[in-house]
């Protein structure tokens, strides 16, 4: 075809706007889901403790996915190579180094985001499918990169690393599982609201307007490079300390539990709860927590499918995701209010 | 020297393959603006229908027609059942589509076929081509047919009015349907060219690395490469940069110390990064300039 340069309409961006304000919960609600949170763990059984730790943790991991393309309208495939960092970055230093987990997530936070704002570097020439690739080989790469040789001393190659459980500190009279779920819950919170601030700062400001246009927002003063890498950086953070709690939740870390696939649900999650909404990511993450038992317990040859089939429902009943349906609720409620 | 040209050699051979595959992404790709994550697993399932068909007794090139046209209609089915709903939802929701699509078609061709590795016959021969120990003449065929795949092509679009009128709908929708286009038909049609041409790909790969539910999970992500790489809206980019990508490969395999075969992958991507950071369209595609 023409090697002729061609004009493309606006209109036709690959991640939709979403107002600022509809980026998260009203007070009220968030309230009945912070208290929910709390309560339920005294009632379960410590298996489903362990799920809710790890709802959290992905939960974490898809809000950090939903900053980076929700917010500033970057795609990644890559976001399991940032998990795997934050994830051996603690399991090191709490076995080799003997650092308390509490310590290793702020450590592996910083690490984190030193490696995502420099792979946002080269990345900045990318977008679309072009960063997508440029993502997804960073997810291929790093399952083998952890499998080196001469890395084997401190990651333990292809076996791993066994990472011990904490106590409950100050002698609280509560199971290890409890402990670090109460923990997660705490981490959880103080990221989210500091990931609601800084959509609604200035930066965040700026993430948006690039998402929305990036000439528009250059033009308007936005140091695109800058925030685009910012973005990168603050998602790998995030995603960093997703992946230290996971690490020490799953008492175990190994190269191939961070493959692409973990990357690829990651994703799906984000776009089940709904790009760009805070809330739904961890909509998102019961989604790709729960549902692949759910298809298992269904149809055990056929689970591959009955997921593809349930995901294809989701999609098709809510494209826009778990958001569409807390707009649709919000509008009911109003409604309910007038009459 | 000889190690050399025998390992560039070796890597046109594979690279064969890659452009058999990115062929398939670029056309969906031109249709829909998508990649299809997808594609591989329809390419897989369609060589397995072609599979069945000579087990019954089929020979070989009827069983290649049949599956040809069965996947063209696939094809068409598919985007018109599954993906048409989803025109007006945003991009991503379209790929989780995708996924959910792969997800299906892999679970259920494990469930009728299993996921025993089978034997797959090639038309071709292999023999060692023109006495070459590193390229058969299935690998000699299979270029042979990518290139008149190519030709092929390069005719429809330029030549006919439909190939036109794809085209027109591809680039501008709304100008497209103006003058009368039915732009959403065409994109089915889109649909069912890359199934089509995807199953061909399948049927040439079969022999190579062999049939079974996961053989395509490689090979597309390299298809995918040697797309990117070529520029996304060009067919004969696809094509060579289906044959870079096959030689990348290979050296990198041969002449780096250290990298094993679980490296190659990394180190070509990483290769085609780099490319792509200085040529961001890839190496044939055409600059998008967007208006603000």
């Amino acid at each position: 075809m023409s090697a002729a340069e061609e004009v493309v309409a606006e209109g036709h961006q690959a991640v939709e706007a979403v107002p600022k304000r509809a980026m998260t919960l009203g007070t009220g609600t968030s309230l009945v889901v912070l208290a929910a949170l709390l309560i339920v763990p005294m009632f379960v059984k410590n298996f489903v403790i362990f799920q809710m730790t790890m709802l959290l943790i992905y939960g974490l991991a898809v809000l950090a996915l939903n900053i980076l393309t929700g917010g500033s309208g970057q795609f990644s495939l890559g976001q399991s190579a940032f998990y795997a960092v934050g994830a051996y970055t603690s399991a090191v230093l709490m076995e080799h180094a003997n650092i308390n987990y509490a310590l290793t997530i702020p450590i592996s936070a910083v690490v984190c985001f030193g490696f995502g704002y420099l792979f946002g570097k080269p990345a900045l020439r990318l977008s679309g499918v072009y960063l997508a690739l440029a993502t997804f080989a960073l997810a291929t790469a790093m399952p083998q990169l952890l499998k080196l040789n001469f890395l084997e001393h401190w990651t333990g190659g292809v076996q791993g690393l066994v990472v011990t459980k904490p106590d409950a500190p100050f002698g609280l009279p509560m199971s290890q599982d409890t402990w670090l779920y109460y923990f997660t819950l705490i981490v959880t919170i103080a990221i989210y609201m500091l990931s609601v601030n800084l959509l609604r700062s200035r930066s965040g400001r700026a993430f948006m307007a690039i998402r929305d246009n990036e000439i528009a927002a250059s033009s308007m003063g936005v140091n695109v490079a800058l925030y685009k890498t910012l973005a990168f950086g603050v998602s790998a953070a995030i995603t960093g300390i997703a992946g230290s709690l996971g690490a020490i939740a799953v008492q175990f870390v190994a190269p191939d539990s961070y493959t692409i696939t973990l990357a690829i649900s990651l994703f799906l999650g984000m776009v089940v709860g709904g790009v760009g909404w805070l809330p739904g990511s961890f909509v998102g993450a019961a989604f790709i927590i729960f549902v692949p038992n759910m298809a298992e317990s269904i149809s055990k040859g056929l689970s591959g499918a009955v997921f593809g089939v349930l995901l294809f429902l989701v999609i098709y009943l809510v494209p826009h995701g778990a958001r569409q349906i807390a707009i649709i609720g919000q509008q009911l409620v109003g409604k309910f209010k007038k009459n | 020297m000889e190690l050399f040209t025998n390992q560039v050699l070796a890597g046109i051979a594979t690279g064969a393959i890659y452009a058999c595959m990115a062929l398939a992404v670029v056309m969906i790709y031109q249709a829909i603006d998508h990649l299809n994550f997808a594609q591989g697993e329809m390419a897989m399932f369609s060589t397995f229908i072609s599979w069945q068909l000579m087990q019954w007794g089929v020979p070989y090139w009827a069983a290649f027609v049949i599956t040809l046209a069965f996947s063209f209609a696939a094809g068409i089915a598919i985007e018109r059942i599954l993906f048409k709903p989803l025109t007006k939802a945003p991009v991503l929701t379209n790929v989780a589509g995708f996924i959910a699509l792969f997800a299906i078609i892999n679970s259920s061709a494990g469930l009728i076929w299993d996921f025993t590795i089978k034997q797959y016959p090639t038309p071709f021969g292999s023999a060692p081509f023109l006495g070459s120990q590193l390229i058969s003449t299935h690998q000699a065929g299979m270029i042979g047919v990518t290139i008149l795949l190519l030709l092929g092509l390069y005719f429809f679009f330029q030549y006919t009015r439909i190939g036109l009128a794809m085209r027109a709908a591809a680039s501008v929708p709304e100008s497209a349907r103006l003058v009368g286009i039915n732009t959403s038909w065409m994109i089915a049609l889109g649909w069912g060219m890359a199934t089509a041409i995807g199953s061909i790909a399948g049927m040439l790969i079969a022999p190579v690395v062999f049939l079974e539910p996961n053989m395509m999970g490689g090979v597309l992500i390299y298809g995918f490469a040697a797309a990117v790489l070529g520029g996304l809206t060009s067919p004969f980019g696809a094509v060579v940069g289906g044959f870079l990508v096959g030689v990348f490969e290979n050296l990198a395999g041969t002449y780096i110390p250290g990298v094993g075969n679980e490296l190659k992958l990394p180190i070509a991507l990483a290769l085609i990064i780099s490319v792509l950071v200085v040529k961001p369209a890839g190496l044939f595609g055409r600059h998008i300039v967007k208006r603000v």
